[in-house]
């Protein structure tokens, strides 16, 4: 099964709908209660991650017989030093951001720790995607 | 402990979930960072925050968290509400501060999570 979101920058109140959605098909289909909060929370953070950082992005969720895959892309200015913002506490969030309270700079070292594999491409000025894998 | 006496202990208002006071509570965690609450998460588990965003009520769905204290007399919004509704929450108002909710709560026996 295939499932593909748009995400707005910037757009906070929406923030977390395609994250929503899934928890509740996962729900449906069953899945053991840990992994579905393993994959609902990395999927929120990478979720918040484009909504506070990037312009615009998508999210495509394939719920296969033996894993979970998600992969989030953006339009945005990508991350320059990787390893730097695996790191926690790092964060370039801004101060409207950090007073919703996002911005600990924890959202990607949580996103690896609830993700079976996980990878991140990003280039300058152009945007980031991130995949993760959760296996059934 | 039991919804309805933590509520009252902190002079709390319930602005939603009345129909769950009778539910206890064994264990808390105060933050107002939305990745820190992320790592945690428990039926049984009352969060304390010095928050009031529709963002704290999406983050608290995806933790599995049923149970939130919004401390220093923050209020709840319209926003808010209708997404804690429809994941069945209980929200409390206090003007208690996070530090003194947190100090009530575990002189009565709530237990630390972390
Ligand atoms: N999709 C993205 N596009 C551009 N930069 C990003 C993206 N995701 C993360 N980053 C960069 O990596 C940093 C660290 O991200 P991370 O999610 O760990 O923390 P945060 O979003 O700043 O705060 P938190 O997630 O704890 O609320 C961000 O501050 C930002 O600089
Ligand atoms: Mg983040």
């Amino acid at each position: 099964m295939e499932f593909e979101f748009e995400v707005q920058g910037g757009d906070f109140s929406n923030a977390g709908q395609a994250s929503s959605r899934i928890k509740k098909i996962l729900k449906q289909l069953n899945v053991d209660p840990k992994t579905i909060k393993r994959t609902v929370v990395a999927l929120y953070e990478g979720e918040v991650n484009i909504v506070a950082h990037a312009w615009k992005g998508k999210i495509k969720v394939d719920i296969e017989t033996e894993k979970i895959k998600a992969r989030l892309s953006d339009e945005g200015p990508g991350i320059a030093n990787i390893d730097q913002a695996m790191r926690d506490g790092y964060s370039t969030a801004s101060e409207e951001v950090r007073e919703m309270g996002f911005g600990a700079g924890m959202g990607l070292s949580n996103m690896k720790k609830n993700s079976d594999e996980m990878e991140i491409h990003s280039e300058v000025s152009q945007g980031t995607t991130v995949m993760i894998v959760n296996y059934l | 402990m039991k919804i309805e006496e933590i509520s009252e202990k902190i002079e709390g208002k319930v602005v939603c979930g009345e129909h769950r006071l009778g539910e206890e509570i064994t264990c808390g965690f105060s933050s107002d960072l939305m990745s820190d609450v992320l790592t945690t998460g428990s039926e049984k588990l009352i969060l304390i925050t010095g928050l009031s965003n529709v963002q704290l009520i999406r983050t608290a769905e995806m933790s599995d968290i049923s149970y939130i204290v919004m401390a220093r007399g923050k209020k709840v919004s319209d926003e808010m509400l209708n997404l804690a509704r429809e994941n069945d929450m209980v929200l409390i108002e206090t003007s208690y501060s996070m530090f003194r909710t947190s100090g009530v709560l575990f002189s009565a026996g709530i237990q630390p999570l972390f």
